[in-house]
């Protein structure tokens, strides 16, 4: 059970940037919150009851067609360093990884993973059963399709706490009625480096939407992104709130091509000079910290999506940015690290990925019709 | 008029907010709206909402005379929800149900479920006519907006009820 999470590419096949606008939606993820029907939430739980949620989720999960062939993980059987990786691939929240909790997971916690790795089903985190598929790119309509499928099977089985006025019960009442948060993963350097950046998030809150930082709820920005999502979950149907989401996406993807031009027309020197500056930190440094790389991998995000820098593509840049981080780095390096140390090996990781399959060319000139 | 948030100065900032199309608005006492980092013309929309619950969950209690009403499967009264803005159990929205309305409609902008219909394991006649009346109105919709992968996979639900009614 244990090697399974520390297979190379467990759980991200998002990572492969092979979805739609890719180079600046990094992955499209649908929640669906769901409870058990006669068992209590969270805290509340009575003696035993999360290991028999957990039971009866296993049963169902056995007969669900997307989870075939698929894994299931017990948190609390696993090492803390495995739990963090899953964290680290946003397989599991900081709650379900025991992160939250001085490092012991929920009791009954468990993670079903499907055999595609594109849906995936928490148990007992905050709500009982947190359905969700991730994809890469901006992926909307497709990612809920998955995970209403799934949600189809398991509802078959389960009984699903639902009230025909309040809709799918949840743990939260933000999240009652479709128990859905569709979320994107999105990369905006342009509108941050034209400082036009606030007024976009101020408009999402305008319309109904809400942003967060890389790791959810309550991080920081980081690396220039941000995820973006529906506030509201009740009134609307799930297809609307989706529908929606996709087109405010479609228009800040817009607005961030729009101020990539102006940079371009503007301060073309400037803005080659930090990508080039980026590069050659991120080739050549011997300690970086996590949020260094983050913010100088956004430089070559830029770069590689506007084909200032050939040859490097947006899969090498995903794979660093899951790659590079804390617990990925003491699994290769086979034993726990301090944090200097884990510094020198994430230098050394980036630069050899850069290496073999970032090469650049430096005075190669910019791709046809890119400048 | 009171503040929402504290219930005991007097508000000074109203703020209007437009979600799905229905209107809510916010009224809040000078002191909650600066915690809050609201100043007039900001969006109300960023702030914990779970701290904001947990406080209207005070005005309730206070409206009924006190929290003395438990859900009688898990036990949970308001002043527990107005703590953690958990609810404890599913039987809470029922127990809870008309505190709940004012508390949702604030949130989202309304009270009723209008997404997917839920089929439970072992469903009543009535249940199924719901559902299917929920998956054609879904139907009809992604007929409508052209998604027609959608449309095939709600075509093969409805035609799986059928079989079953």
């Amino acid at each position: 059970m244990e090697d399974l999470v520390t297979l190379p590419d467990f759980g991200l096949g998002w990572l492969d940037a092979s979805g739609p606008h890719a180079d600046v939606v990094l992955s499209t993820r649908v929640r669906l919150a769901r409870n058990l029907q006669g068992r209590a939430f969270g805290s509340r739980a009575r003696e035993g009851e999360r290991e028999q949620i957990l039971a009866q989720v296993r049963e169902a999960a056995s007969r669900a067609e997307s989870l075939r062939g698929g894994v299931a993980l017990e948190l609390g059987a696993l090492s803390r360093l495995s739990r963090k990786i899953l964290l680290e691939r946003r397989l599991v929240s900081r709650e379900l990884a025991g992160e939250d909790g001085g490092g012991r997971p929920p009791a009954g916690a468990a993670l079903f993973v499907g055999q595609q790795e594109s849906v995936s089903v928490m148990v007992n985190e905050e709500d009982h059963l947190r359905l969700q598929s991730m994809l890469s790119g901006l992926r909307l309509q497709e990612a809920y399709r998955l995970v209403d499928r799934l949600d189809e099977e398991l509802g078959q089985t389960l009984p699903f706490a639902y009230h025909p006025e309040f809709g799918y019960l949840t743990i939260c009442p933000t999240n009652v009625g479709t128990g859905l948060r569709a979320s994107v993963l999105i990369h905006l350097p342009g509108l941050v480096l034209t400082k036009e950046i606030g007024k976009v998030l101020q408009g999402l809150n305008q319309v109904g939407l809400t942003f967060r930082g890389l790791y959810g709820e309550g991080s920081d920005v980081i690396g220039n992104f941000f995820q973006i999502s529906n506030q509201t979950t009740l009134g609307k149907s799930e297809e609307d709130l989706v529908d929606h989401l996709y087109k405010i996406v479609r228009q800040v993807i817009q607005y961030e091509m729009q101020a990539r031009s102006v940079l371009m027309r503007d301060a073309p020197t400037v803005i080659e000079d930090k990508i080039w500056r980026a590069y050659g930190l991120l080739r050549y440094a011997r300690s970086l910290s996590f949020e260094e790389v983050m913010n100088l991998l956004s430089g070559l995000r830029l770069g590689a999506s506007m084909k200032l820098l050939p040859g490097l593509s947006v899969y090498t840049l995903n794979k660093i940015m899951i790659y590079m981080q804390a617990a990925h780095l003491e699994q290769a390096a086979g034993r726990p690290l301090t944090e200097a140390e884990c510094d020198v090996y994430r230098a050394a990781y980036v630069r050899r990925i850069l290496a073999t399959e970032g090469h650049v060319d430096a005075d190669a000139p910019p791709e046809a019709g890119q400048r | 008029m009171l503040c929402d948030h504290c219930g005991e100065h007097e508000a000074v900032i109203h703020l209007t907010q437009i979600v799905n199309n229905q209107m809510s608005t916010f009224h809040l006492c000078e002191k909650c709206a600066a915690e809050k980092g609201l100043e007039p013309g900001v969006s109300v929309g960023n702030f914990p909402l779970t701290d904001f619950l947990a406080q209207m969950g005070k005005g309730l209690a206070a409206e009924r005379g006190g929290a003395a009403t438990a859900c009688p499967y898990c036990g949970l009264r308001l002043e527990d929800f107005r703590q953690t803005g958990r609810m404890g159990c599913p039987q809470c929205y029922v127990t809870f149900e008309s505190e709940l309305r004012s508390l949702l409609r604030r949130l989202h902008g309304g009270t009723q479920h209008v997404g997917k219909v839920y089929l439970p394991p072992d469903p009543t006649e009535a249940d199924r006519q719901q559902r299917l009346a929920g998956l054609r109105r879904k139907l009809d919709k992604a007929v409508q907006s052209e998604d027609f992968e959608r449309a095939a996979q709600l075509r093969d639900q409805i035609r799986a009820l059928e079989a079953a009614l």
